[in-house]
């Protein structure tokens, strides 16, 4: 009766006693074969409790059917009678009869192919979570009929506006790729759209669905790569270590190798410890110089992730320092491991094997942990080898005297396996450290007279292998293991024994006892394993050979034993052992050299670490733990010799700014990669778009209403998805991942995408016309339009609409707590890019006209206008006089030697340069956020001259505007650490409000902030490269003080420092 | 990733399978079951039943657990660990469904677990593990739950999406809602130690944790800060503590998950000396090899070391015996003995140590007859706890409370244990 009451206290619903007594059966474990009939009848009465119209009653029959297949029986034949519930109102009935859908559809597609339609009302309901699992359960019903309809509700969903929906979306995918991979490119572009969501919700699941279907499209990373840098501690954590996983794989094809002065380390650090230490200060020096800022930047955000709870996520960080850092910085992964140790066993076993693998080339990094890998005699046996194994490689000559007491205690371990393992432990030691092999093999001679055999067969092993690498007589240790013969029964260790004595019979000692041995042999031949058999052979050839007067006979007799053996090897070697030792007349050519061939020195086996070879695979992966490749494993690419562009990884900025700039181009500018990937995708859409664009797309809402009306032939769509019209469209267009075309997706989503989709790919499209007419030579026109702000366009003026419209929406959706990326700099469209305050005219001198030699005066201003070639560039406007008496021919830059994460766009080469002329041009600099000196040459008529260029702070920032909410909250963000300040000394006054803004717009290209409060200033820029918010404060008044907020503790310091002087004169 | 989970219980019955995939065949599970008959072969334990089994087609990844055994099959290549954390982690959920995840819960409920089981994975790859969002899709059994739902026609699954789903913090459920605001700290730290045969401690080290109970209503943010931080060499955070502000201020400030869980882990290494609380004096030997005399002889006495004032309470020794030995007969001052003639564990319950008068045990070992005697000396495995006291000294400061406007009543407790406390004989 207990599963009677099951049903009443679980179900929760009353059910009549005549029932009680079956579902007993169907709740019992295994139900006895003989009752098939019972089994049937009570089929019978599930499927009538399901046809029934009683809610209670149908929830009953399902829970006993979920009972069934939690059971793996079969439960089919129901199939017909479970599907029809499928659109029941209960949403307990619908969730199990999702879970028996997913189970038995691929066997009954047929039926299962009637609950579809279901699913696609349900994919637009208005709650999210029915839309996802409706998702979820038809992508997961294996029915390759409706691959295209799974096509069509993942397109759909992806676009959702519900994070819940994207992420069901993003597990779908690969579903859909298992079931039918002739679908991958229309995939790869879904992935592509969710790889550029901005919900940390969604990123996980979408990367995943990046590994799962086209790993190796890396070009879809390099935009998304700084991005899942920054919000890599915001995601949940199984997301963490997907990410991870491919990051590693991304950084490896991406960054060049950073411990390659140290490369050939491995080798040489080996057998002393003293000299990978030596290795390192070397490395440090090189090394660290060159890490590209993206490298360091995975580095630096993945290491607070070691203090994650979840191991996997902790094993992730380090198989990715172990892969990717320079030598001296994995070192700090070191503790965290050592914390995993802590956690279960199967958690053990895995991260041990992990540092096993590890120790192998990092000694120096766990020996100072050496005593956590001291073995307990609670541990596990696997773990016990695994420590064992640990504790051998971290061994030298300063630690061995302390491993080899532990060792000592470890042979007295109950732990048979342990034992074993110990003394080959130790014999590995002392090979390896060449002070205490004597100490060593005194010890395991000792142990040859230890009362257990097992611990005297592998100590006699051991010393076999000892004696072998150690140099020297040893005829009395052979002498004392050959009495041992007749007491060990250990196949391997009789046959090590027998071959000593056979290598050192010609030694003083041996050379009595040996023919005593052989004899004993002879005696049991027939008996002894196979091993055993062949190393008695061996001997006696050996004996033979070299005390024939004994032997002789002996050794025939042996090897007409052996010549009817039942083993082929045995009698094989026997052959060719007798010709090679009794040789008849003809054959004695070889035979005079028989002894030298089987007395002669061997070379001594090399012991080492059996985690030796495991370098091959990930650490981590499974395939490293198995040591065997696993279906499916992804080696790990080498890292180039040179890396590719770091370029490819610029974000553009934000959406309202790249169209400005290439509006405001006006003209030649070179696209950048990940530009022209972009156009690929709006392309096809762009020339229709460009028509609705020009007939007054600044109503853009009709326009994108009436376009839905004409293209949706189901526009009777459900009331409630066009009621979230507006909220999608708000969502996508602030996300900024409309790239998808109308073409491509014939979908409602699509047709509501596509008021964002005029204004985006508008702007594209002129951007891509343009630049089809570019014209190299000009330059200059290109200097003079940009110094100037041009006048708005009316796209320029669309744009702004568009921005000024979707504000107020958003307010009313931030309702809904949606996972932003906090940490993404400037996601919030209500920051927008503003133009500089001021503007130097007057340039500087950067090389004058003596010391160029040729009468070449450069002077530079900054511009301070976006730049055209890359927007993370500062513009900087180079005015060439030639004020000599020759004219200058060929003046152009070369020789760029660009620190790593600096690249330059120069000017076009000028052909000449009349005397007296002045011309200017303009150079691009992205310093990547850095003030580091960038020289290059600039050539005159051959003539290389050399120029310096160091920005100061203030110039490597664009001005931006926004509310002073904003302001307010972005600086509330960017506290402790990222906030710089200092009290102003020397009073300043109200009156010198216009005064200090003036200073500050001379120091820095910053944008006001308007300011509620009179005795403050509010000044906000962001830098070019990264895109950090840089946020200046000054307060007047009796406590004046002067703030510096910015993510970059750099920059923001300097920045103060800078603004500091600037306010002092 | 992970295609089907297999659980198994002691008697090698797989009782639940789940695909989250293609179906694969219960067939597979006969490679565990050999791994586990080889196991037993070899006379180990459980726990030696390796975690990861590669048969031709499927890799058998597996934990152990209150006595079940929990095999993911995967197909193709997956971090092992990964398997494992979550394997661990789906039995965590179940624990704070049903108190404790055993066999006769899971199929006491396996509705529910079925149920569960279908949320926290999808195709393979986790969906939603944190226990709040899962507790609002699926509420845990329990009497006036289904009393309710007997009333009022509903069901225990819910019908809305979880809003911790899509908040900035998963972890926590929305609308939290208690009368008596409490939320209460427990500080636990356990000292992991082996020492030698002659007393000197080889390796000591303290693994501390701290499990909170937070029954906070609406959303509360909670900064906690300790006397002496710095003690901690390496931690490990629940993903609801703000990073920034520990390693700038080393304040642990967070927004707590309702209900029970465990806020951080930390340890104070080897390096920091790690007071021992008690010392053994001990005498075992085993009769000579070839001597007639089938006994040996086993004495103890127990005392406290650095103890800091406290009482050791619940003192326990448990000395696993080598396998030759047949009984054995101790007269005890204090405490109870009992001797397990199968596992072959000598457990000695001693309880509280009295300074006056130290718990002593002394007595003879029974060798088999006829059995080899092998020269091997037990370890002694120690229980002890010392309430009150975290053993590296470690203390909270204070805690404050934002957001919320009701006054909490607030409490911390210090409790130290025994690890892996182990003394060689």
């Amino acid at each position: 009766m207990a599963s009677g009451n099951l049903g009443l206290t679980y179900g929760g619903q009353e059910k009549t006693p005549s029932l009680s007594g079956e579902t007993e059966f169907a709740a019992e474990a295994g139900a006895p074969g003989g009752l098939f009939h019972a089994d049937y009848k009570r089929h019978d009465d599930l499927k009538q409790m399901l046809d029934s119209s009683k809610d209670s009653l149908k929830l009953e029959a399902m829970k006993r059917i979920i009972g069934m297949i939690a059971k793996g029986r079969d439960a089919s034949d129901l199939f017909p009678a479970v599907v029809k519930n499928v659109v029941s109102k209960n949403i307990e009935v619908k969730k199990l009869v999702y879970v028996y859908l997913v189970r038995y559809a691929e066997e009954q597609q047929d039926l299962a192919l009637l609950s579809i339609s279901t699913f696609q009302r349900a994919l637009k309901d208005p709650n999210q979570l029915i839309r996802a699992s409706a998702l979820r359960v038809l992508s997961s019903i294996r029915v390759p009929v409706i691959v295209p309809i799974m096509m069509l509700a993942i397109r759909d969903s992806v676009s959702d506006m519900s994070p819940y929906v994207r992420k069901t979306a993003a597990h779908a995918i690969p579903k859909l790729y298992d079931l039918d991979p002739e679908q991958k490119d229309e995939l790869v572009m879904v992935i592509e759209r969710l790889l550029s969501d901005q919900t940390t919700l969604v990123v996980g699941s979408a990367v995943m669905a990046f590994e799962q279907v086209c790993p190796e499209r890396t070009d879809l990373i390099h935009k998304n790569f700084r991005k899942l840098c920054a919000v890599l501690v915001d995601i949940e954590e199984w997301g963490q270590v997907i990410i991870i996983g491919m990051l590693t794989r991304y950084a490896r094809t991406q960054f060049t190798d950073p411990n390659i002065n140290g490369t050939n380390h491995s080798e040489k650090d080996k057998p002393f410890y003293e000299e990978s230490e030596e290795d390192d200060e070397k490395g440090k020096q090189t090394e660290s110089l060159v890490l590209d800022p993206d490298h360091r930047l995975l580095l630096r955000n993945t290491k607070p992730l070691l203090q994650s709870r979840n191991s996997s996520v902790v094993m992730g960080v380090a198989q990715l320092y172990h892969h990717l850092a320079p030598r001296e910085d994995v070192a700090i992964v070191t503790r965290a491991l050592i914390r995993l140790l802590r956690s279960h066993r199967e958690v053990q076993t895995v991260v041990l094997n992990s540092i096993a693998s590890m120790s192998v080339n990092r000694k120096d990094m766990f020996e100072p942990f050496l005593k956590n890998f001291f073995v307990r005699s609670t541990d596990a046996t696997q773990i016990k080898l695994l420590k064992l194994e640990i504790l051998t490689n971290l061994a030298n000559e300063s630690n061995i005297t302390f491993i080899l007491r532990e060792f000592q205690t470890y042979i007295s371990s109950q732990d048979r396996d342990l034992v074993a393992a110990t003394i080959q432990a130790i014999g590995r030691c002392a090979a390896g450290i060449k002070e205490v092999t004597d100490t060593c093999l005194s010890g395991l001679i000792a142990l040859l007279s230890n009362s257990d055999e097992l611990v005297v067969a592998e100590s006699v092993v051991v010393i076999k292998k000892l004696l072998q690498t150690h140099q020297g007589s040893h005829g009395d240790i052979v002498g004392q293991m050959a009495r041992l013969v007749n007491r060990i029964t250990v196949p391997q260790a009789r046959a090590a024994i027998l071959w000593l004595v056979g290598e050192h019979c010609e030694k003083k000692r041996v050379s009595k006892m040996a023919p005593d041995v052989l004899r004993f042999m002879a005696r049991t031949f027939a008996n002894e394993q196979d091993v055993v058999k062949l190393q008695i052979l061996n001997l006696a050839a050996k004996l033979c050979l070299s005390n024939p007067k004994q032997t002789k006979v002996l050794c025939q007799y042996v090897f007409s034993l052996a010549k009817y053996d039942q083993n082929y090897d045995i009698r094989d070697r026997t052959r060719f052992l007798r010709h090679l030792v009794f040789p008849s007349t003809e054959q004695a050519l070889l035979a005079k050299y028989a002894k030298k061939i089987f007395l002669a020195s061997k070379p001594a086996p090399v012991i080492e670490s059996v985690f030796k070879d495991r370098d091959e695979f990930q650490l981590g992966s499974l395939s490293h733990y198995l040591n065997s490749r696993v279906v499916g494993y992804m080696d790990l690419p080498n890292f180039p010799a040179v890396a590719p562009d770091s370029n490819v990884r610029n974000v553009e900025s934000p959406r309202p700014v790249i169209p400005v700039t290439s509006l405001r181009g006006n003209s030649a500018s070179a696209p950048s990669k990940g530009k022209k990937k972009e156009t690929f995708y709006s392309e096809s859409s762009s020339e229709d778009d460009d028509v609705k664009d020009e007939s007054g797309s600044s109503d853009s809402k009709s326009d994108s209403s009436s376009e839905m009306d004409s293209d949706s032939a189901e526009s009777d769509s459900d009331e409630s998805s066009s009621e979230e019209d507006p909220d999608d469209s708000v969502n996508i267009s602030q996300q900024n991942i409309v790239r998808l075309s109308p073409s491509l997706s014939p979908s409602p989503p699509a047709q509501r995408l596509s008021r964002t989709l005029v204004i985006e790919s508008s702007s594209e499209s002129e951007y891509s016309s343009n630049s089809s007419d570019s014209d190299s030579n000009d330059s200059d026109k290109v200097v003079k339009s940009s110094r100037m702000p041009p006048p708005k366009s009316n796209l320029d003026l669309l744009l702004d609409l568009d921005v000024s419209d979707s504000a107020p929406v958003m307010a009313s959706v931030s309702g809904i707590p949606l996972g932003t990326l906090a940490s993404t700099p400037i996601t919030d469209s209500s920051i927008q890019p503003a133009s500089a305050a001021y503007t130097s005219t007057r340039p500087t001198e950067l090389v004058s006209s003596i010391s160029s030699g040729c009468g070449l005066q450069v002077l530079y201003r900054y511009t301070r206008s976006i730049n055209l070639y890359s927007p993370s560039m500062v513009t900087i406007e180079l005015t060439l006089v030639n004020t000599g008496n020759e004219e200058l021919t060929e003046v152009k830059i070369t020789n760029k030697n660009m620190p790593v994460g600096i690249s330059m766009h120069e000017f076009t080469t000028l052909a000449s340069l009349p005397v007296g002329a002045t011309r200017l041009v303009t150079v691009g600099i992205d310093f990547g956020d850095s003030t580091q000196n960038v020289s290059c040459d600039l050539v005159a008529s051959g003539r290389p001259i050399k120029i310096n260029f160091r920005p100061s702070v203030g110039e490597l920032i664009r001005p931006v505007t926004c509310t002073e909410g904003v302001f307010i909250n972005e600086q509330g963000k960017l506290k402790g650490m990222n906030e710089h300040s200092f009290s102003i000394t020397n009073t300043l006054e109200l009156e010198d409000m216009k005064n200090i803004s003036t200073k500050i717009f001379r120091t820095t290209n910053m944008a006001s902030i308007n300011s509620s409060d009179p005795n403050t200033l509010r000044f906000a820029g962001q830098t070019l490269s990264s895109k950090s918010l840089v946020l200046v404060t000054i307060l007047v008044g009796t406590n004046p003080k002067l703030s510096v907020s910015c993510e970059k503790m750099i920059i923001g310091s300097m920045l103060l420092a800078e603004l500091k002087e600037a306010l002092k004169n | 990733m992970i295609h089907s989970l297999f659980v198994i219980n002691h008697s090698g019955d797989v009782f639940m399978e789940k695909h989250w995939r293609s179906i694969i065949p219960r067939t597979v599970m006969d490679y565990f079951f050999e791994a586990q008959r080889q196991v037993v072969k070899d006379n180990k334990g459980h726990e030696d039943v390796p975690c990861v089994i590669a048969t031709p087609h499927h890799y058998l990844i597996s934990i152990y657990r209150n006595g079940l055994y929990f095999v993911a099959v995967c197909m193709s290549e997956v971090p092992p660990l990964f398997v494992i954390e979550f394997l661990h982690t789906v039995v965590d959920i179940l624990e704070k469904y049903f108190t404790e995840c055993n066999e006769s819960n899971i199929k006491e409920h396996y509705v529910v677990v079925y149920e569960l089981l279908d949320e926290v994975l999808d195709n393979g790859y986790p969906l939603a593990t944190e226990p709040n969002i899962l507790q609002e899709l699926i509420k845990p059994p329990n009497i006036i739950g289904n009393l309710i739902n007997t009333v009022t026609g509903k069901s225990n699954v819910s019908s809305v999406l979880p809003s911790g789903q899509l908040s900035n913090v998963p972890w926590r459920r929305a609308d939290v809602k208690y009368t008596n605001n409490e939320a209460y700290f427990d500080i636990i730290e356990e000292v992991d130690a082996i020492i030698d045969k002659t007393g000197s401690t080889v390796f000591a080290e303290i693994a501390g944790k701290i499990e909170c109970c937070v029954r906070l209503s609406g959303t509360p943010d909670l900064t906690l800060s300790f006397i002496n931080p710095r003690l901690m060499d390496d931690v490990s955070f629940h993903p609801c503590v703000r990073l920034k502000r520990w390693e700038n201020e080393r304040i642990l400030s967070f927004v707590p998950p309702d209900g029970s869980f465990c806020l951080m882990t930390y340890h104070v290494g080897c390096q920091s000396a790690v007071a021992i609380p008690i010392y053994i004096r001990h005498n075992f030997f085993l009769p000579k090899e070839n001597s007639q005399s089938q006994t040996g002889k086993i004495e103890i006495t127990v005392g406290p070391r650095q103890t800091m004032g406290r009482v050791v309470e619940n003192l326990q020794l448990s000395i696993p015996m080598p396998k030759f030995i047949l009984n054995c007969t101790v007269t005890l001052n204090q405490g109870r003995a009992t001797f397990d003639p199968v596992t072959k564990i000598l457990l000695w319950e001693v309880g509280k140590i009295d300074p006056t008068k130290l718990p002593n045990m002394r007595g003879q070992i029974h060798i088999q007859s006829g059995a080899v005697i092998l020269q091997s000396t037990p370890s002694v495995n120690v229980q002890f706890t010392l309430t009150q006291i975290a053993i590296s000294g470690l203390k909270v400061h204070r805690l404050d409370m934002f957001g919320e406007n009701y006054k909490p009543f607030k409490g911390v407790k210090y409790l130290t244990k025994a690890g892996n406390f182990q003394i060689r004989m």
